[in-house]
Formats: structure tokens, C-alpha cells, sequence
């Protein structure tokens, strides 16, 4: 939108004042956004409450928006997808526009977005995972061997990417899952419930049909430090043992001489506190013959992926002991080993961000290198350059962390838009035109009509959708 | 599994209490010119620049309604399923203390919320009654410690 401010200029006239007018077009300011997740719209939800002349374009390589809110966030964690309301309504802005089925880095360069745009977000996430590094992970045969958590709850979500998995949850009855985490004791809960209580969500209908076909009685969550160091929270926690007929096992003299050892430090973390409390509460230190169980191991670190008689295959671990204060404390080798047969093994130790052609990159820390939001290259600031989300501090934290981290970043925005110069949306659009973005984009509308197809397909079997899992379908619906 | 509901049940169930203690006192007014029908209630919220902003809502409007009906800057991600902590709000400590205790539910979310205290409480759960005219409600600081050296913060 332009809109012109009359400006008085001051002629050089000595003695006499005289005022002529002069008039400049004044221009709009121009954000991007690569990456159309929770960072990505709330990035945007705040150049927009806190501006009135910033036009925001977002920028998602999938067709789809929302990001992990749609493929991470469990199907039966419905209210956490609440946020989406929010995201619609900045899409819905006048100021912005959502370019979906987009890659940046691919078929769009981040120098034309960088020359185009008064600034450019980079909030495009963590699509990869950490590996664990140890032999037999890649599987003997290609069948078996470490499947990522991040790739099997893509594969139960939705992700189009993910659905190629071929997991076996017929041949045996045990899983271990290698990580202390919330996406761990996402997969351990969606193992271990009943089908039948799945099958009102927005999981894949071919995932719950493998899961009603699974022959899965027992899960292992398996980490390398104590009770003290985990890293998933009490929510979770607390849904493991809701879960009828499951035995929740544990090493109950660990957490106790655990939780006495650190007593002092443990009331004063309130969180930790409370999770010690539901553990003492709930768990067993051995389940009944018969029933599902649900065992959370401590103190183990993976060496090896290994060939088993009886079972598709085992893990070895390499039992640890603790060094050092309980917030910072290391886990170190005792020589001892201990061999878990299973069939299918998650590793769920990390997600990790990917470079972007371009971009400055932390190849060590896997981040986009910034202070508070403004990336930097070899320490300088990269003008015009920001990072928000997973991509600028690590794959951890949940929506609540990563609003207000994306907020930070917009402020700083903000701050830096004031040197800008502007240009009109529509010499931006021309730029667009030529990268073939404006004829290959999925649109807000044509997402919402994608959106209405997937909640009337989900009607017949009662769920809140049928997600659309291949790409072209997608695209065929849409256009 | 399902904590919305429950949540939500409980919400509605104190609701419902609610509306029976006004429509108890309704009719017991039937004859009287000065019938209580629906009492509302006067709050103050205070925003962390120091900004303050009056509030009146009906009573059984829970806190994170009437600040969204008001302008407060405080967020609801997750629309008052208890399923985030963005509405955390700090109540005086005699209000705090009047109240019952929150579920299991609620406490695990305040474990998540920035800049937890004492009399901490996520807004959409806390119901307006008309005890709490005049009561004040601190927005917590939105200071997060942001590590720039990549040194990790100890367990929240």
C-alpha cells in the first residue's frame, strides 16, 4: 500500500522563511519468512501487532503450513494444535501472504529473497536427526538396525516424506527406544495404547491399521545418565501411567538413593521435584507376566546393533555411572555390558537443523549462528539476516519456549526496519513472477480448500481429519 | 491420554457450580427490586512495562477470557485446554491462597512457565468469583535467559 507524506522543506532564503512542499512516496516495509512453522507465524503474529506498514511473505517448502504443530505434535495432544487458530489469523492478514510448496535454497535463492526484502527470517527448523553412531545402526540386511523416533512420528503424522517407513511391529513384542525425551514417550505412548483409543485422532489411517496389527507388548526407554538428568517432562510422564493395564517399571532403588543423594537440590527445582514424586508413586520394579509394560531404563549408553537367535536382533549397551554435580553430571563407561534383545529400536537422542545454501552455519552446534535473533557470520552480524525457531537455538523446547523466542527475534526486526528502505510489494511480486513462484505456490485459500477436503474426509471414521499424505494428491486437490 | 477433557470437565463443573450459587440466589430474589442476576466482577491486570488495565467480566469468566476481552497482552496458545503455559498469571497471595488447589494437570504446565512464583496460576483456570473484586493480577516478565555462549541452562 502506498501512501505519500507532504513534507515541508526549508529554501535557503536569508532573512525570509519560505516553505515549499515536497512529496515522497513512502514505502513499504518487507519481511520474509522461510520456514511456515510455529517460529515462522509467530515471528509474523508480532511484526504485525507491534507494525502497521510491514508486509510479511512466508515461505514453506511443504504445501502445508504449521510445521511440527502438524507433523510432530501427537494425535492425541489435539489442544496443543489449538495454536493453529492464531497462525490462521495472520495468515489471514491483508499484510501477509503464505507461498507454500516453496523451497527456499531449491527453486527460490536466498540472495533474490536477501536483495528483495528489507529482511529475511530464517525459521525453516530441524529435519534431520543425531545418529548414535555405533555399528549394526544402519541395520545388517537394510530391514532392521536404528529407525529415528523423528521419522517414525513423521510416518504416524502424516509427514509425506515418511510414509515410505516400512516398520515391523509383527515379529516381536519388545521395542527399545534410545533417548530421555518428550518425542521418545510420544513414540512409547502411540506403541503401547490401545488402537481403539487412536482411532478418533488425525493419525494416518495406514499407521493405525499397523498399529492395530502390532504385536508390540513391551517398551524400553533406554538413556544413558539417572533419573535426574532426563529431559522429558512430567506430562508425558504422567500419561505413561494412565495408560490401563500397563506396568510402569523402573529402577525404584536408583530414584531413591538418587533423589536422597541430591535431596537438598531437588527441592529447589520444582519441576524435578514433582516428576521424582510420580515416579516414586507409580513405578514397579518388575511387571506381571502377561501384561503390557512400559520400563524406563537408566544409565546405559548404545555400543553396538547386533544379530540375535531368538529376536530380530539386539542392543548392546555399556552400563555408566555418574560424575560430577547432578545439573551438569556426566555419564562414564564401568566396562560392564548388557545385551537387550527387541525387535524394532528408535533412536530419539536429538533433531538436528540442516544448512542453508547462502546461510551462515554452525556445522558444530547445527544452529544458524546469531545474538538474540541477528545472524552472524565469524562472529560479524549479517545485516538484513535473522534466525528464529529450532534453527536459531537448538531442537529443544516446546511451542510456549519457541513463541517467545520468535517474538525476540521480531523485536529485533522491528528495531532494524527503521534504516530500511522499502520498496512497493509489487516490485517484489515481479520478482516472484520470474522464479516461477507465483505459478508453482500453494496459496492460503488453496491450503484452507485442502484443509476443508481433509476434515470431510476424516467424517465417515469419526476423526478430526484424513490427512492427504502424498504431495501430488495434494496438488491435485488444491489447483 | 486425552487432558483436554478433563480439564475442560473440571472447568465446567466449577462453572456449573457457579451458575447454580446465581440461580439459587435469583431465585431467592424473585420479589426483591435489588435481584442479583448475573454479578460483575472488577479486576485489575498489570502488564510488565507497569502498564495497568481494568477488567470487568461476568463471574465464572476465567481470567485468560477476560484479559483477551480487555487488550491484556497475554498470550492463550493452546485456547485454555491446559495444555500450554502462555496464560500464566501471579495473583495476590490472599486470593492464591482461597483457591482450590490446581490439578495435577495445571501444576505440570506451571512446571513450563517463565518466571514461576508462589502465588503462580494459569489463567484459564482460575474462574472469577465475586470475592475477587478489586483483586490484582501481575503479568509475569517475559525475560527469558537467552545463553549466547551455547551454555546450557540446568533443568527448569
Amino acid at each position: 500500500m502506498k501512501a505519500f507524506i507532504l513534507l515541508p522543506q526549508r529554501t535557503a532564503s536569508p532573512g525570509i522563511r519560505r516553505f515549499s512542499v515536497s512529496v515522497q512516496a513512502y514505502r513499504d516495509k518487507n519481511i520474509a519468512i522461510v520456514g511456515g512453522g510455529a517460529a515462522g507465524f509467530y515471528t509474523a503474529a508480532r511484526l504485525l501487532a507491534k507494525t502497521q506498514d510491514v508486509n510479511i511473505d512466508i515461505f514453506e517448502q511443504l504445501p502445508t503450513p504449521y510445521g511440527l504443530v502438524r507433523f510432530g505434535v501427537a494425535p492425541d495432544h489435539p489442544e496443543v494444535k489449538n495454536c493453529t487458530t492464531k497462525f490462521d489469523q495472520v495468515s489471514g492478514s491483508p499484510r501477509v501472504r503464505y507461498f507454500g510448496n516453496i523451497q527456499v535454497g531449491r527453486q527460490l535463492a536466498l540472495e533474490k529473497l536477501r536483495s528483495a526484502y528489507d529482511g529475511v527470517v530464517l525459521s525453516y527448523g530441524a529435519s534431520e536427526d543425531r545418529k548414535l553412531g555405533i555399528p549394526g545402526e544402519d541395520g545388517a540386511d537394510g530391514k532392521w538396525g536404528v529407525v529415528p523416533a523423528r521419522q517414525f512420528v513423521a510416518w504416524y503424522n502424516g509427514l509425506p516424506e515418511a510414509q515410505g517407513l516400512d516398520v515391523d511391529l509383527k515379529s516381536f513384542d519388545r521395542v527399545v527406544i534410545v533417548g530421555h525425551g518428550n518425542v521418545a514417550l510420544d513414540c512409547a505412548r502411540i506403541l503401547l495404547t490401545e488402537p481403539s483409543e487412536l482411532a478418533s485422532t488425525d493419525i494416518t489411517a495406514h499407521a493405525l491399521e499397523t498399529l492395530r496389527g502390532s504385536n508390540v507388548r513391551h517398551v524400553e526407554m533406554i538413556g544413558r545418565r539417572g533419573p535426574l538428568q532426563v529431559a522429558f517432562t512430567t506430562k508425558e510422564l504422567r500419561e505413561m501411567t494412565k495408560i490401563p493395564a500397563l506396568d510402569f517399571i523402573c529402577d525404584r532403588d536408583l530414584v531413591a538413593s538418587e533423589c536422597a543423594k541430591w535431596a537438598e537440590w531437588l527441592d529447589a527445582s520444582r519441576s524435578l521435584k514433582r516428576m521424582m514424586d510420580l515416579l516414586t508413586k507409580h513405578a514397579v520394579n518388575a511387571g506381571h507376566s502377561g501384561r503390557k509394560s512400559f520400563t524406563l531404563s537408566f544409565l546405559k549408553s548404545p555400543v553396538e546393533v547386533l544379530a540375535d537367535q531368538a529376536a530380530p536382533q539386539r542392543i548392546r549397551f555399556q552400563i555408566n555411572r555418574l560424575e560430577g554435580p547432578v545439573d551438569a553430571a556426566r555419564a562414564v563407561g564401568t566396562g560392564e555390558f548388557v545385551d537387550v534383545p527387541c525387535g524394532l529400536i528408535l533412536r530419539s537422542i536429538g533433531y538436528a537443523s540442516t544448512p542453508l545454501d547462502g546461510a551462515p552455519f554452525d556445522g558444530r552446534r547445527k544452529i544458524i549462528p546469531n545474538i538474540a535473533g541477528r545472524a552472524t557470520d565469524n562472529g560479524k552480524l549479517v545485516p538484513g539476516l535473522y534466525a528464529a525457531g529450532w534453527v536459531k537455538r537448538g531442537p529443544v523446547g516446546v511451542i510456549a519456549t519457541t513463541m517467545q523466542d520468535a517474538y525476540r527475534t521480531a523485536d529485533a526486526v522491528i528495531m532494524d526496519l527503521v534504516q530500511a528502505q522499502g520498496q512497493p510489494r509489487e516490485a517484489i511480486d515481479q520478482m516472484l513472477s520470474e522464479s516461477g513462484v507465483l505459478s508453482s505456490c500453494v496459496t492460503n485459500a488453496q491450503w484452507k480448500r485442502l484443509e476443508a477436503f481433509e476434515a470431510e474426509a476424516g467424517q465417515s471414521t469419526g476423526k478430526p481429519r484424513e490427512k492427504v499424505t502424498n504431495i501430488q494428491q495434494m496438488l491435485s486437490i488444491v489447483k | 491420554m486425552y487432558r483436554g477433557p478433563v480439564a475442560t470437565y473440571q472447568r465446567k463443573a466449577q462453572q456449573q457450580q457457579q451458575q447454580q450459587r446465581l440461580w439459587s440466589v435469583q431465585q431467592a430474589s424473585r420479589f426483591t427490586t435489588s435481584a442479583l442476576i448475573s454479578k460483575d466482577v472488577t479486576v485489575t491486570f498489570i502488564e510488565p512495562d507497569g502498564n495497568e488495565i481494568q477488567a470487568t467480566g461476568e463471574e465464572g469468566t476465567n481470567l485468560m477470557e477476560l484479559a483477551h476481552e480487555n487488550d491484556v497482552d497475554l498470550e492463550g496458545a493452546c485456547e485454555g485446554a491446559c495444555a500450554c503455559s502462555t496464560c500464566h498469571v501471579i495473583l495476590d497471595d490472599n486470593v492464591f491462597d482461597s483457591l482450590p488447589e490446581p490439578t495435577d494437570e495445571e501444576n505440570d504446565m506451571l512446571d513450563l512457565a517463565f518466571g514461576l512464583t508462589d502465588t503462580s496460576r494459569l489463567g484459564c483456570q482460575v474462574l472469577l468469583t465475586s470475592d475477587m473484586e478489586g483483586m490484582r493480577i501481575k503479568l509475569p516478565s517475559a525475560t527469558r535467559n537467552f545463553y549466547v555462549d551455547g551454555a546450557k541452562p540446568s533443568h527448569h
